[in-house]
């Protein structure tokens, strides 16, 4: 479990966070949602220690991240596995070696060990036969499952995503979305996830919590996200593409059905 | 760490966080054999990457310093073979270490700036972060441990083509023979010249590298960041290798 407790960050004299309160549980998939610029990625990177708070306190299963050292940040960080908006995978690395790279770096397996591991984890992101090509030499939902596959190699205790449908089609979006959320179930990992795409929220938000200008406006759930009655939320998922894509993706599915 | 990264501020700011980098870069790596690979790959990337152009540069370097300097003597009394003995110590003790730097600095140093501001603005630098590594002694380490084992013979390389440079110069133009300007060559061989040579060749090296990625690895902002930390590691790296020209100059000559 993480819990974030009275959390502030400030840039200059810009106040990007304002009091954060929040817990996350594992097996499920945790929400943040809010319109681009309202902090979301901020929050993230306050939680892994990318950015170090202006005040208040992280919690991974009651130990105060935010003061410990860094041996101790460290050993946390090998529990603990992030997918970035544009990937991030390294890019002088073929897809093999990034995925492999946090085993080489950190365990004492065998050469032989280390690949069979790297191939599970590629079949698990159906990722296949692309062990030898290049961040370069592929497409946005491949560098996705790609950063996804290095993000889970080391078995986490926590996954964060931002914005892991940035730059996607409608459908590599589902697809990659639903592998977010077996992999949460099925490993019973903690899941943060940063989105501003409506669909990912009504399908895979089992905790959700709304940003707004760097506070939380709203927290709830998937099945109460449309009784909310906060009038910016309602302007957010009014303001999405939501309807109209959901809208869209129906129809493709119906055309498909129909065309067989 | 990440505290310093999204921070700026006036030049004792970055005296700071220049000296905190270069601490940093010299911690234990976490593992020994993943320092050691990337090592040899910025060896290579120094070393080879260089070679051509620096002996092209060297070459002409060596060529004119040789014919100016016979067409000086030609109208005094020295006799010829002196060419060789003067290109010989201004290629070692000045030319060799100080335009391979100042070349190095704008190949080499914005092709580190970049390489690393592209990892900082791609999240990549993040990515190594949250795994627990290292970032300064897995990224800046290996840059450094490789320009100071592959500048100075990049210099020993230079200084040498400069020398045949002015050898096959002298006796084209016809103004002095191979063998006069060998026997130039070989009049004298000062040993202090030559470390003080390699001494200068290690700390540019070292200079040139630290600054450059100090430039990248606090890249922020937008794309067009990338362009300009590169520019700034290229001036600086001039400014500051031509700095420490005169304090070693001064300091190893007394
Ligand atoms: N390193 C930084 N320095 C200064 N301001 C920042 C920095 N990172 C983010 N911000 C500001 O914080 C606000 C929230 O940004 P962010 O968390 O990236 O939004 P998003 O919800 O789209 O992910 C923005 O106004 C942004 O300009
Ligand atoms: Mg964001």
């Amino acid at each position: 479990m993480i819990e974030v407790r009275n959390l502030y960050k400030r840039f200059g004299s810009q106040e990007v966070l304002k009091n954060i309160n929040t817990t996350f549980e594992p097996g499920k998939n945790n929400l943040i949602i809010g319109k681009s610029g309202s902090g979301k990625t901020v929050l993230l990177k306050c939680i892994v220690g990318l950015l170090t708070p202006t005040s208040g306190h992280v919690f991974f299963d009651e130990k105060d991240y935010v003061a410990m050292g860094i041996q101790q940040k460290n050993e946390i960080r090998r529990e603990l596995g992030m997918l970035f908006q544009g990937g991030a995978l390294f890019d002088s690395l073929s897809v093999e070696q990034n995925v492999r790279f946090p085993l080489d770096m950190f365990t004492k397996m065998s050469n032989s060990e280390k690949l069979d591991r790297v191939n599970e984890v590629l079949k698990r992101v159906n990722l296949v036969n692309a062990n030898a090509k290049f961040p370069s030499q592929l497409s946005g939902g491949m560098q996705k499952r790609t950063g996804i596959a290095r993000a889970i190699v080391m078995n986490p205790k926590y996954l964060f995503c931002d914005e892991p449908n940035s730059g996607l089609d409608p459908q590599t979006s589902i697809v990659i979305d639903e592998l977010i959320m077996e992999i949460t179930e099925e490993y019973q990992i903690t899941t943060i996830t940063n989105t501003h795409d409506m669909n990912s929220v009504v399908t895979n938000g089992d905790k959700i919590i709304f940003l707004h200008e760097g506070e939380k406006h709203w927290e709830g759930t998937r099945e109460t996200l449309f009784m909310a009655d906060n009038k910016e939320l309602i302007d957010f998922i009014f303001a999405s593409d939501f309807l109209k894509e959901a809208r869209d993706v129906r129809l493709e599915k119906i055309k498909a059905k129909l065309s067989k | 760490m990440a505290e310093y990264v999204h921070e700026t501020g006036g030049p004792l700011f970055h005296i700071g966080r220049y000296v905190l980098m270069v601490r940093r870069s010299f911690a234990n790596p976490e593992r020994a054999s993943m320092y050691w690979k990337e090592t040899l790959r910025q060896m290579s990337n120094i070393g080879v990457g260089s070679l051509v152009i620096i002996m092209l540069i060297s070459f002409f370097i060596g060529a004119v310093s040789a014919v100016q300097f016979a067409y000086n003597l030609s109208q005094s009394m020295v006799p010829m073979y002196f060419v060789g003995y003067v290109v010989k110590e201004s290629m070692i003790l000045e030319l060799a270490p100080t335009i391979s730097c100042l070349i190095l600095a704008g190949k080499v140093g914005s092709n580190l700036a970049s390489e690393l501001g592209t990892m900082r603005l791609t999240e990549q630098i993040d990515a190594l972060e949250i795994m627990g590594v290292n970032t300064f002694s897995y990224l800046i380490g290996p840059k450094l441990a490789a320009a100071i084992t592959m500048v100075p013979l990049l210099v020993i390389v230079s200084a040498a083509t400069g020398i045949t440079g002015g050898l096959l110069a002298g006796s084209a133009t016809g103004y002095v023979s191979s063998s006069d300007y060998l026997q130039g060559v070989l009049l004298q061989f000062v040993q202090k010249n030559v470390f003080i040579m390699l001494t200068k060749a290690a700390v540019f090296g070292f200079i040139l590298t630290s600054i450059s990625c100090y430039q990248g690895f606090y890249a922020h902002g937008s794309a067009i960041e990338i362009g300009k930390a590169s520019t700034r590691a290229v001036v600086l790296s001039c400014i500051m290798v031509l700095f420490a020209d005169l304090i070693l100059a001064w300091l190893l000559l007394n």
